[in-house]
């Protein structure tokens, strides 16, 4: 995957951007560009962005929202309007609601407490660009640290992601309280994935499993040529 | 002047925090509180230039989450 050119967004307070950018070395060959949250562009001609996990902004009004409104998100959403991909876990995702770019928003978890564990997911959908390399709908395994993951919206946005193949994964196992259990949910046009799981913490068995490096497979063989 | 923006969630929507509030005062003894919703008050400090079209702007943008969300906004009198 010689060439591909990746980015990750640094948030004050993101945790899980070096392990992001392990993850996408490890699958691309290539070290990502490190992006910071202040700067107004990012590098050019971008095949990849990855908004990691952590605390941005010491979730301050809400998770996420802070990081949504920051100067790279206007980047970042311009970014994914031309198509490209972006994907966003844990804090990510909720930056990707908070920014308008996902649908619904991530609540305090149901039972209150913060979770952290690794939870089974089912894939929703196997034919989305960070999805495909799941095909045969076997169970999959991958940690979840958060205390708001728990996935809200309106029933009538339910069936439609639901209607669409929207939603990417599925806890298989009560983990939050998340409407329909949905842990991922893809956008219409498909190139933007946010999910409460962490893909870039299970890349290779060292780290206790591999399920993640499936959908970074997916997402970046999907690039090459394109 | 100053400004409150009263944040609550819509209803329909869970909220977990309110429900473990209500647990801990049924807990110390507070009978007869049936729900509990937890919400936030925000209070802006703003000059007379602020027009209520601008704070509606405020709470839309960022102040309120609108998916699930409701915001009430109040001008104190000095």
């Amino acid at each position: 995957m010689n060439g591909l050119r990746c980015a990750v967004v640094t948030f004050p307070g993101s945790n899980c951007d070096r392990d992001m950018a392990v993850a996408l070395e490890a699958v691309s060959g290539e070290a990502p560009f490190r992006v910071w949250h202040g700067d107004a562009e990012l590098p050019e001609r971008l095949d990849f962005i990855a908004l990691p996990g952590g605390f941005s902004y010491g979730d301050y009004l809400r998770s996420g929202a802070m990081a949504a409104r920051s100067p790279i998100m206007r980047a970042v959403v311009a970014a994914a309007g031309r198509g490209v991909p972006v994907l966003g876990v844990c804090n990510g995702f909720q930056i990707l609601t908070e920014a308008g770019l996902l649908p619904g928003a991530l609540m305090r978890n149901a039972g209150i407490r913060f979770v952290c564990r690794d939870v089974a997911l089912t894939v929703g959908n196997t034919r989305s660009l960070f999805t495909s390399g799941y095909a045969g709908g076997r169970r999959i395994r991958m940690p979840v640290a958060h205390h708001d993951g728990n996935y809200f919206a309106d029933e009538a946005t339910l069936d439609h992601l639901e209607g669409e193949g929207r939603v990417a994964f599925r806890y298989a196992e009560a983990v939050n309280g998340s409407a329909r259990d949905i842990a991922g949910v893809l956008n219409e046009a498909g190139n933007v994935l946010g999910m409460m799981p962490h893909p870039e913490r299970m890349i290779e068995q060292a780290q206790g499993g591999s399920d993640g490096r499936a959908l970074f497979e997916s997402a970046l063989r999907g690039l090459v040529g394109a | 002047m100053k400004v409150r923006v009263y944040v609550s969630l819509k209803n329909g929507v869970l909220d977990p925090q309110g429900r473990a509030i209500r647990h801990s005062l049924e807990g110390l003894g507070f009978s007869g509180v049936s729900d509990v919703r937890a919400g936030r008050l925000i209070e802006l400090e703003v000059d007379e230039t602020v027009t209520d079209a601008r704070l509606d702007d405020m709470c839309r943008k960022l102040l309120a989450n609108m998916v699930i969300e409701n915001y009430r906004i109040e001008r104190v009198a000095a």
